[in-house]
């Protein structure tokens, strides 16, 4: 399938749950006690792609999702993809998501260049899991 | 006159289509084409009288040996150096420059330009020497306020284009009591060199941008500087003789050539060096200037096509300009990513390069990640540049976000 697709430009050209603002800067400092924000940016400086990704979590329950970067197509829809995805999935639906699972999500078949665009925003929120559980100091 | 449609009868390559369009290769600053010619010679060393170099007394062997020596003689003779013994066969252009590092220690403070290629930059902070960026514009003053034991500095920047005044820097270097270190990677297929006029200590190429195979490299060095150096590499074919605990090299430059050495390579790189001195420089350069100025004529066209270049103030050499940008050109194109870009392209079969071109700092320089680069070969023509606007346009319309 081409990787020019029309779902992955909708989502490269209407981006979901892209913001600016983390969920943390979105809800503010009045969250509930059981919520968790996670952030982490992670970027590819062999071509400049960079995606930012934050989190809202209650338990084990992804409540919010937003996101915010530059890069190409792939990158960008994927992230895009990814945070509609997760919305309401729980946190080890993230934690077993994998490099097939990516793939089939994107619905192509991507070749070794362009497979690390695909994986970046997948890369950023598993690093950002990765404080959770930890204690949420502020 | 360059006749570009008989120049691209010999390269078997252009013939290739991809998706039913023909192929348009403008990524020769990665890796040119080769002529029948070079596929012709490197075919015959295999199917008549392939033997190891250097080894052995049959007459096989003495016949590879001999053909080695005299592509090592046609090197020499391609960049006017003084004595065949300072021409160095290497894997690639980037193992010459390794080769040269390789004797540099933490004391030593090597002056680099912002232009370099990664090749240039990383084997010298393998070495934890101490590196100084220059600008050009700031050169003298470096040389001027530190002890650098070399610069190394590229010929033609493989992003920009732009040919540093080489033979100044090398004045003004040897003035301050440094020596100089000249990447001719993208320099060799574009403009004529003679080493001996440049004064330069070592200048490195490889023979895949020259129309040449892949696998080989020069390292040429003035024949005092290689008797200074040791070798990197140990191995047979580089020693005279073994004690118990030690060894004693070769001469130069069987010292630096350790194990079996790319005979069909180098003969393959000897055959390009024939094959190109058929064209006149003067008509090469004319010509090429004539496709990358019509390439920036009608790339500039295009809404949001910016062509990369230094700022005039830092773009000013020690004295005199920076020369028209040659062999490439690069440019950012507003809201479509270059990956996106050359992956659209390339399904029509035209082939550019997208990323940072193993040039991070002068990306970093000029604020940006990544951009496009188009380069040329003598093989190329005004008709394939003139399909550009329109693809460029057709990319910027399957991702146009508004």
């Amino acid at each position: 399938m081409d990787i020019y697709a029309e779902n992955i430009l909708d989502h490269y050209r209407n981006p979901r749950n892209r913001s600016p603002l983390s969920p943390q800067e979105r809800i503010g400092k009045d969250r509930p006690e059981d919520h968790q924000f996670m952030q982490y940016t992670e970027n590819n400086p062999a071509c400049g792609d960079e995606i930012t990704v934050g989190l809202d979590i209650q338990n084990t329950h992804v409540c919010t999702i937003s996101w915010d970067g530059t890069g190409c197509a792939i990158s960008q829809a994927a992230m895009s993809m990814l945070s509609e995805q997760f919305t309401g999935k729980s946190v080890e639906d993230i934690e077993n998501f994998s490099t097939e699972d990516m793939l089939a999500l994107l619905g192509v078949n991507l070749g070794p260049r362009r497979l690390k665009c695909a994986l970046l925003g997948l890369d950023a929120l598993k690093k950002a899991m990765k404080s959770h559980g930890a204690a949420d100091e502020d | 006159m360059l006749d570009p449609k008989a120049i691209r009868s010999q390269f078997p390559l252009l013939l290739r289509e991809i998706s039913g369009e023909p192929i348009v290769y403008l990524d020769s600053a990665a890796t040119s084409q080769k002529p029948d010619a070079v596929l012709e010679a490197m075919m015959n060393v295999y199917r008549t009288s392939n033997a190891n170099a250097h080894r052995g007394m049959h007459p096989l062997a003495e016949e590879a040996t001999q053909q080695y020596e005299k592509a090592r003689a046609t090197v020499q003779k391609f960049l006017n150096a003084k004595y065949a013994e300072e021409i160095v066969f290497t894997k690639s252009c980037t193992e010459a420059i390794n080769l040269v590092a390789h004797t540099v220690s933490q004391q030593d403070h090597i002056v680099l330009s912002l232009l370099e290629h990664h090749s240039n930059i990383i084997p010298w902070m393998q070495r934890d020497a101490h590196i100084h960026w220059t600008n050009l514009s700031d050169l003298e003053e470096i040389l001027r306020t530190h002890t650098i034991s070399l610069v190394a500095i590229t010929g033609q920047s493989n992003v920009l284009g732009i040919r540093p005044p080489i033979e100044e820097i090398i004045q003004l270097s040897h003035a301050a009591g440094a020596k100089v270190l000249v990447d001719a990677a993208q320099l060799v297929a574009h403009h004529p060199i003679h080493v001996q006029k440049l004064d330069c200590d070592f200048l490195t190429f490889s023979s895949h941008k020259l129309y040449g195979p892949t696998g080989i490299g020069v390292l040429y060095a003035k024949r005092e500087c290689l008797e200074e150096m040791s070798p990197m590499l140990g191995g047979g074919g580089m020693v005279y003789s073994i004690a118990e605990q030690s060894f004693t090299p070769l001469g130069i430059p069987e010292k630096f050539e350790a194990g079996t050495p790319p005979v069909a390579d180098a003969i393959g790189l000897a055959t390009a060096i024939d094959w190109l001195a058929h064209y006149d420089w003067k008509d090469i350069e004319e010509y090429e200037q004539h496709l990358l100025r019509h390439a920036e004529e009608v790339l500039t066209t295009i809404p949001g096509l910016t062509i990369l270049n230094l700022q005039p103030h830092s773009a000013k050499a020690p004295r005199g300009d920076l020369q028209p940008q040659s062999g490439c050109i690069s440019f950012t194109l507003a809201a479509v990513h270059p990956h996106d870009l050359t992956e659209i392209l390339g399904r029509q079969g035209i082939c550019l390069r997208a990323g940072h071109h193993c040039a991070q700092p002068i990306h970093k320089h000029l604020g940006i990640a990544a951009s496009t680069r188009l380069s040329v070969g003598i093989y190329n023509t005004i008709e394939e540049i003139n399909l550009l606007p329109s693809a460029i346009e057709h990319a910027q319309h399957v991702l146009a976000t508004t």
